[in-house]
Order: structure tokens, then sequence, then C-alpha cells
């Protein structure tokens, strides 16, 4: 193992000879030995297999540009590593790589998705939705030959094996076509053809499920239909009620004539508007930004869920700050006894999974059974959770008891750490002890705060796991398209478009995704130019 | 600070000196004065004021910050205990865990063991498995990170820091529409890293290990002073070993603290987690509880509340075990 020294901060003195480079090469193998070195070529060797691996994965099925992604981050990892210098690389690359792919890429990526319709219907390409629609139409086509079939396997993929009626063999699966084959013949069928393994009777059985699910297109036309089969043994042709026109970049549904056309919205759409879905994915610009805007029924919700978001991060901060400053001022004097018990109690919430006390707070609001209700207000069925306006008050008081631990201790340590003499000087002045923490601690206090309040604040911007595990957002606004409650939150609302009900929105997700992401660049403008943070950065 | 629950072993001197303030807050500047040459003398001598002083007195200045702390501990601990209760209620509903440590059992903790419909331990084990992988990769990627912000110079160094900096601000759940589509297509060519995969979950996870705690790690980094690597490399070592030797020997307390937070942060983490992982028995324990309780239909509360309290034994043990590590780092940045 080599280094190259003069990168260090501490060589800065005269650049070095050659002598001294080599001296100090000797000096470093000398110090690392031999087994750094055999772990470091373990780790690459390893890295590379997988790298192979991947590539021969992704060459097989033709994606050639995430072949190309892995062979340059492969041959770039094995650079930093083998070469004598690129000392700090050979630190940062894995974690860069990391960082790069899973979080740099996947907001820029959330960007893209914000452009696009994805989401229920709207997966993949047009070509993937044409060949969907007309296979999910398939029928049988009446008094159509019979197709005499043999299943084959090669890796695990099954393939069917059939006799044409001229008697000729022809081989094809889900998404191959049929192609002439030379093969080995029985009583005038198919049964063999290279490079695959017949399956024998008790395989086809043990196999059913899959064979009943292989579509063979008859040719590279999908209107020419498909073959099917039921049975194992006979394959038939299917063809679909829906025939394509690649030209005209139209469908029409053979049974009643009518026409569905590409009108741009990513969907075959008749002329009353009606869609054949599955659809395809397609850039539709700032339309969900759009949307967002302009559609009523989206507008609204938006525009209290943003609101209350605020509400929520604002007050969160603020009443778990001053309870926390106030609890921290009470258990400072040290007159008082028996302090560590109090604190040991109070760190407690902030010691328990989040998830796991809010689930428990859920069960202590229940309005028929709960504890709040049942017991401390002898069986009122007060509807903690379940009222817009309580259940806003509720999630208020249980991230409440989740973070006035956390401004505790931090007010605890920043009052600590300011110096006594200060307030002895006060005192000596004639201060009285609310002028002493208003005009000398509390400001005091806030430089140290300051910095920690802005980062609560985005962090509660944020707080999924309290909303969503205490109200899931509701109770639920029965007039909004989407999925979307009194007391959700701009990150619980992106979920719920994105994640839950029958119609996944991931386009308006992302959309709304880019607006908290604008809220968070502001709020991270604001801190570095308070506290200066990157001037600091040396 | 380290020692935040020891406070009580502050010296007097520290006492004494808060009694000038508390007489100079009733005005008595004269007395107040005597006081600080008191306290100066009385350094070993433990003052005792809550019995030399009257009651209505002792209430004024230290009796009512019991009250305030018992009123605090029963809204800190309450639901703690209810769910406590709770478990050991052997009765399943949620009326009837209201009757606080009205009977004792542990039949709802063989419940929620047991029973066929619920993987509990295949959550269990999967969390743990994921939050220590998870933390501990952090924590190497993250030291390795810091150890050359910290002691190289490179081209492209201030840029590195700065976009650390900048790019944490950003939590990755607010990518995750993107993290699930991307996972879903790496799934197409890579099952073992795609969708439901434990791997690919820890994976995600991992793109967050630089970012603030690689920040915290710095500033930890940049405290050990330099002549140590220079002595070392004088004594013939490479840059590895006084990285693996040397450094990280002294950064443990800051290990251990980006760790649990790390550690912490995966256990908690339900967006990415519920997104990614999808048959029952790869999930972990915040999906699968939030997930079971959820359920209209799941009325066994106390196997609920037994699961609860074994899932958050090792975080609460962890955490208090190295909370004084933790409170010294808390200033550093907000984690929760």
């Amino acid at each position: 193992m080599t280094t190259n020294i003069d990168e260090e901060v501490e060589a800065e003195s005269a650049a070095p000879t050659k002598r001294q480079l080599r001296a100090g090469r000797m000096a470093e193998a000398a110090g690392a030995g031999a087994k750094v070195l055999l772990v470091k070529i373990a780790l690459l060797g390893l890295l590379d297999a997988f790298a192979v691996y991947a590539l021969f994965v992704l060459l097989t099925q033709q994606q050639w540009l995430y072949a190309v992604i892995v062979l340059v981050v492969a041959v770039i990892f094995n650079w930093i590593y083998f070469s004598r210098k690129k000392l700090p690389a050979k630190y940062l690359a894995p974690g860069i790589l990391f960082l790069a792919i899973f979080q740099v890429f996947t907001l820029l990526y959330t960007g893209y998705i914000a452009m696009t319709n994805y989401g229920t219907g709207h997966v993949g390409s047009q070509e993937q939705a044409v060949s969907s629609l007309m296979s999910s139409a398939l029928q049988r086509v009446e008094d159509s030959p019979t197709y005499p079939l043999t299943v084959v396997d090669r890796l695990g993929e099954l393939s069917m094996l059939v006799t044409d009626p001229d008697g000729n063999a022809q081989l094809g699966t889900t998404g191959v076509p049929l192609q002439d084959v030379d093969a080995t013949f029985q009583d005038g069928k198919a049964v063999a053809t290279d490079g695959y393994t017949t399956l024998e009777f008790a395989e086809v059985i043990a196999r059913t499920d899959e064979i009943v699910e292989l579509v063979v297109p008859a040719s590279d036309d999908p209107n020419d239909g498909a073959l099917r089969t039921t049975d194992g043994s006979n394959a038939y042709l299917y063809t679909s009620s829906l025939e394509y026109d690649e030209a005209a970049g139209t469908m029409t549904d053979l049974n009643t004539r009518t026409v569905y056309s590409d009108i741009g919205t990513g969907a075959f759409t008749a002329e009353d508007g009606e869609e054949l879905l599955p659809g395809w994915q397609i850039t539709v610009g700032l339309d969900n930004f759009v949307r967002a805007f302009t559609e009523e029924a989206i507008r609204g919700p938006l525009l209290y869920v943003t609101l209350w978001t605020f509400v929520f991060a604002t007050v969160s901060v603020a009443s778990t700050f001053f309870l926390g400053l106030f609890l921290a001022i009470v258990f400072n004097d040290v007159r008082m006894r028996g302090r560590k018990w109090y604190r040991a109690a109070m760190i407690l919430p902030y010691a328990f999974p989040a998830f796991l006390s809010t689930l428990i707070w859920a069960g202590l609001m229940n309005q028929s059974f709960g504890f709040i209700n049942q017991v401390l207000l002898g069986g009122a069925s007060i509807p903690w959770l379940t009222d817009p306006i309580l259940a806003k008050v509720s999630v208020l008081v249980v991230n409440l008891w989740l973070g006035f631990p956390y401004m505790f201790l931090v007010c605890t340590g920043a009052l600590q750490a300011i110096p006594e003499e200060l307030t002895e000087a006060a005192t000596v002045d004639g201060a009285k002890p609310w002028a002493i923490f208003r005009l000398i601690k509390l400001p005091l206090l806030l430089v140290t705060v300051a910095p920690l309040l802005i980062a609560s604040f985005a962090f509660n911007f944020n707080n999924f796991i309290v909303i969503y595990a205490l109200t899931n957002g509701g109770p639920r606004d029965p007039d909004a398209p989407i999925p979307v409650g009194y007391t959700d939150l701009l990150i619980t609302l992106v979920y719920k478009v994105a994640f839950t009900g029958q119609n996944r929105d991931y386009g308006l997700a992302a959309a709304f995704s880019i607006l908290i992401f604008i809220v968070v660049a502001v709020i991270a403008i604001i801190t570095f130019r308070k506290t200066k943070a990157l001037e600091d950065l040396n | 600070m380290s020692d935040f629950l020891d406070t009580d072993t502050e010296t007097d001197q520290k006492f004494a000196r808060e009694t000038v303030v508390a007489a100079g807050a009733a005005g008595r500047g004269a007395q107040a004065e005597f006081a600080l040459s008191r306290a100066r003398r009385t350094d070993s001598q433990r003052a005792d004021g809550s019995r030399k002083r009257p009651l209505g007195r002792w209430f004024r200045e230290t009796g009512w910050r019991h009250l305030v702390g018992v009123v605090m501990i029963v809204f800190s601990v309450f639901p703690l205990l209810f769910a406590l209760s709770a478990s050991l209620n052997p009765r399943g509903t949620l009326t009837g865990s209201n009757a606080l440590f009205s009977v004792f059992g542990l039949e709802s903790y063989a419940r929620i063991l047991t029973s066929p419909q619920i993987p509990y331990t295949a959550w269990f084990m999967n969390t743990i498995v994921i939050a220590v992988v998870t933390g501990v990769c952090s924590v190497l990627l993250g030291a390795l990170a810091a150890y050359s912000f910290s002691r190289m110079r490179f081209t492209g160094r201030r840029f590195g820091l700065v976009s650390i900096v900048v790019i944490q601000m950003f939590p990755q759940m607010l990518a995750v529409v993107a993290i699930f589509l991307l996972l879903s297509t790496i799934g197409d060519y890579f099952p073992a890293i795609g969708l439901d995969s434990r791997l690919g979950l820890i994976m995600v996870y991992l793109g967050g290990a630089l970012g603030v705690q690689t920040f915290l790690m710095y500033g930890f980094f940049n405290t050990v002073p330099a002549s140590l690597d220079e002595a070392a490399k004088l004594d013939g070592a490479g840059h590895a070993r006084i990285f693996f030797t040397i450094i990280l020997r002294l950064v443990v307390p800051i290990l251990a603290v980006v760790g649990l937070l790390s550690f912490i942060g995966t256990f908690n983490d339900y967006v990415i987690a519920s997104v990614l992982l999808i048959e029952p028995e790869n999930q972990t324990l915040a999906v699968g509880l939030i997930k079971l309780v959820s359920n209209p239909r799941y009325a066994d509360w106390s196997a609920f509340s037994a699961g609860a309290v074994m899932a958050a034994i090792p975080v609460v043990v962890l955490f208090l075990y190295l909370q004084k590590y933790i409170v010294g780092g808390l200033t550093a940045g907000a984690v929760k």
C-alpha cells in the first residue's frame, strides 16, 4: 500500500526530493504491511466480481445505458484504488457513490417525475401499453386451427414449440414472436429443438400456472394475434378485439367500432373522452404544478395542508422550546434534591422510539375505548382524533410530549454554559432575576440554540411519523378527490397521493415534493445567512 | 455537560453563588456580598437549604420545583406505564387495558411472539439487522470522509464540505417516490437489491451516510491534534494505519453518537421502509406495527403493547447507556 505524502496537510514544507519520496514509500510499505494490501485486493476483487456480474446481466438484457454506467463506475473505483495518488478519493469514494445514487440522483429524479404523468395506468412506454391492451382483450378465434404444442425450457424460461397447420416447427415465447426453427418431429409434431429441454408431462402439470400465462405473438404485427394454451398440449390462435393502427396511432375496438386515438395525454382516448387504460408515461411539463394550483379540488386541500404544515411546525417548535426552557430553568437550581430522578424520567419520552409512543398515544386518545375518555373523563366521548379541530390539538400535544425532552436537554446545556460571572456582575449592579434572565441569559441562550430551533422547524415540517401513526392525516376530507385529511402535512400528503388508494399518482406526489424542497431550501438559505455556517467552513 | 444526570454533584461553591443570586433577588445587596464571601470560605461544606428554611420559604424557593417535577413525571411516564400495564394484562382489548396493573400475566407476550398471522420475530430481527448494519456502515463511510476532509487538502474540498451541509438539509424521504421507482427499476435486473429487499433498503439508507453525521465527525476529527499523525508517520505508519489504529480510537465517543443516531433513525423510519418492503416477513417493526394497529379489525391491544415494550427495550437501553455522549453531541445537530 503506497501513498503520496505531499497531499497531506502536514507536509507543506519544501517539496520533497525524489529520494525522500522513495524513502517515504518504502517506509509506508514497511508500515502498512501485507495484511492491508490483501484486504484491499480482496475488497476490490469482490467489487469487480459484482461489476462483471452486473455487466453480464445488463448486456444480456440489452440495457446499454445501465451497462455503461456500471462499467464507468467500476473503472473509476479501480483507478482510484490502484493509483498511487488520489488519496482523498480513496476515503471519499464509497460514501460519495451511495450519496450520488440514493440522495442526489433521487432528488433530481423526483424533479423529472414531477414533469410526467407517471402513476396508476401510466407506467411504461407506449409500446408496452399497446401490447398490454391487446393481450388483455384477447379472444380465441372461432374455428381457428389447432397448433400441436410442446412446452420447452431454457434457463428456467418457458417457450412454446408449435407445429403450424403447414407442418413447420415454430418457436416463441411471451414477447418474442414465433419463428421457424429446426426441430425433431414425432408423428408430425415437433417435440424437441436444439438448446431447449422438452418438459415432461409431470413438469407440465407442475408448471401449469406459468404455461397458461404464455402469450406468444404470431408475428411482429400485434394485430395478427397470439398463441395461448390452456392445457399445455395444444395452442390456439387468439386475436385481440382491439386493432392497433401504428401509422395513425389509433386503437379500434372491433366489437363496438369505437376509435380511440392518441391525443397526447398518455392514453388512447375516444371522442367522448373515455380512456383505454393502461396508458403510457409521457412528459407533461408543468401540468402537475398547474393542476395543483388551478384545479379547485386540489388547490383547496393543498392550501390548507400547506398552512397547517407551517402552523404545526411553528407551534411545535415554540411549545417544545418554551416548555423545555422553563423546565431547564426550574431544574437548574442546585438546592433542589433529586433532580437526577426528575431528569431521568423526563428523558424517557425522548429515548422511547417515536412511532411506538405515538401509537400508544393513539390508543390513549381513542374515542370509544381510550384511557383519557374512559377513565380520566369518566366515560366521555370526546373525538380527540376524529374531529378536525381537536385532532390538530391532539397532534400538537403528542408532539410536545415527544419533543420537549430534546429542548430541555439543549436548554440545560446552554444555560450551564453561560458563565456565572455574568450573573454575579449583574446582581452586584442590582439587577432583578427576571431582568437578568431576560436581558442576559435569554439572549446568550438564543445564540446557542437558534440554529437548533431552525433545524427543529425543518424536522417538524416533515414530521411524518407523528401524523401518520396518530391520525393517519385524518379526519379525511370527504370532498377532495385525492386522499387528504385535516391533519395531513405536506409530506404525508405526498405519501398518500403516491402510495395509498386505488389511484396512485406519482407525478402529482413528486410535484408536491418539489414544493417541500422549495420550502426547505428557503429554510436552509435563512439558516446559512443567519449562522454563517458556510463561511466558517475551511 | 457530559455528565448530564449527575449534576447533583456540583460543588457547593456554585450553590453558594446561586444563593447570592437569590439574595440579590430579594434586594438585599449587602447580604449578597456577605454570602458571596462566605461561599468562598465554605467550599466543602454541604449546605442543606430545605431543612434550615421555614416551610413557606422552602416552597417558594424549591418546593414548587418539585411540584413541577411531579407533574412532568406523570406527563412523561404515564403513556409508557400504560403500555407496560397493558402488555402485562392477558385480556386483549383497549378497554380492558384501562384498569392499570389490575392483572398480571405474560400471555400477551406469548401471543405476539407466536401468532401465525403476525411475524413479529421476523420484524424484530429485520429491524435489528437493518439498523445495525446501516449504523455500522454509516459510521464507517462517514468517518472515512470526515478523515479526508479533516486531514487532507485537495481541490474541491470546500465544495465537498459545502455540498454535504446543503444536501443533508433535504431528508431522503422527500424523494421517496423516486427511490421507489429507482429500486423498482433496479429490481427488474437485480432482484436481490430491488423492491422488497432488505439489502436494497440498507443501500438506500447509506445514501444518507454522508450527511449531518459526517459533519459532526469532521468537527470532532479536527479536535484531534495533527501532531499525532505526524508522529505516527515519522514512525513509518501509512495513512490507512494512522486512520484505523490511531484516529478512530481517539474519536470513539463521536462514533458511538453517530452510530446510535443512525440506528435510531433507521429504527424509526416508516416512509421508505414501508414503500420498499412488501412481504410481511421482510418488513421492519415500524412498518409492521403501524400497519397492524391501523387495521380496524385488530383489537388485541395488549399483544401490541407487549410487542411495543419489547421493541423499545433495545433502543431505550442503548440510549440510556450512551446518553452522556449523546447529550454532548446533541447541540451539534438537531435530531428529533
